[in-house]
């Protein structure tokens, strides 16, 4: 699997090149504009970069298949769907950095629908309520992230519905 | 021994940490050179003129927008207060923040293939049927107690 990973990730990145220069030959300021933009994502993403390989490697060395499938496996009942809302709602960074870790732990038992409740949950981020309530008032947003959460429940229950096993 | 031994657990978590996120990281750094050229080529400007003045319509709009749209959210926030502005529907603008965070368009190639074709499709499309419902219910919510 790691290394079909490898393998398409090369893929995507050099079809992703290969767009980059062809939009150079049409706009090349556009294209020195998008590597600014991309070196600033970057720089802002380094941080929860070293976070979430900190959470792998803390992961690895204590999370035994025994402790995942407890707290998050088909068994775990109420409780793991709280961890993944929670998990989810305090986790930080861009969605995609935390699939290598979501993999890792399906892999030692997580449940499906829990890792999708853990990934809308990211929308769900405190440090950014105020600025939300700042735009669109704070009852908007108290109802929005209370329906938030309870979609989450809703689509985590689904996904394990539609999809039986992991793909 | 002991702490030698826990000293070398802890070495090979983490190496084993380090070589899952190096796999990771050619698509990762693909993902964000897309993002890079979308938020090059896709103005605000843009994104209001796509927008009709009907809400259902628009609420659809709101949420294929943000699925295509990607960046952190607080970009949503001032994007869906600048479309408030300019007088595009609450559940609109609900759809489109709902969309952007929830959604990945750009991200489904990297969602795919750790997580499988089949979860992230299905994922992916329920967070968009989702985002309408949540910002029609939100907006009716809002509306009854206000």
């Amino acid at each position: 699997m790691g290394d079909k990973t490898l393998l398409y990730g090369f893929y995507f990145l050099f079809f992703v090149i290969i767009l980059y220069l062809l939009l150079f030959l049409l706009n090349p300021d556009k294209i020195y504009k998008s590597i600014h933009v991309v070196r600033n994502i970057v720089i802002q993403l380094l941080p929860v970069i070293f976070l979430v390989i900190f959470l792998m490697g803390v992961s690895n060395y204590f999370l035994k298949p025994k402790t995942v499938m407890k707290h998050l496996g088909e068994k775990s009942g109420v409780r793991g769907w709280i961890i993944a809302v929670s998990f989810g709602i305090l986790s930080h960074g861009s969605m995609y950095l935390w699939y290598p870790l979501m993999k890792d732990l399906r892999e030692h038992g997580m449940r499906t629908g829990l890792i999708a409740v853990f990934l809308y949950n990211r929308a769900v981020k405190i440090p950014l309520l105020p600025l939300m309530i700042y735009y669109f008032g704070i009852v908007f947003v108290i109802i929005l992230t209370i329906y938030m959460i309870l979609t989450s429940l809703v689509i985590g229950k689904t996904i394990e519905m539609i999809i039986k096993t992991p793909s | 021994m002991k702490n030698r031994d826990r000293r070398e657990r802890v070495a090979v978590a983490f190496y084993k940490a380090l070589k899952n996120f190096g796999t990771a990281l050619p698509i990762l750094l693909g993902v964000v050179l897309l993002i890079g050229l979308f938020k090059t080529y896709i103005t605000i400007d843009m994104i209001t003129y796509v927008f009709t003045g009907e809400p259902f319509r628009d609420t659809l709009i709101g949420s294929i927008l943000g699925s295509i749209l990607t960046g952190n959210p607080i970009t949503s926030y001032i994007i869906g207060g600048e479309l408030l502005k300019d007088g595009v529907s609450l559940s609109a603008v609900t759809a489109f923040i709902v969309a952007w965070v929830t959604v990945g368009v750009t991200q489904l190639p990297a969602e795919a293939l750790f997580l499988g074709k089949k979860f992230a499709l299905t994922r992916n499309l329920l967070s968009f049927i989702f985002a309408i419902i949540v910002s029609i219910a939100t907006v009716l919510t809002l509306e009854v107690i206000t």
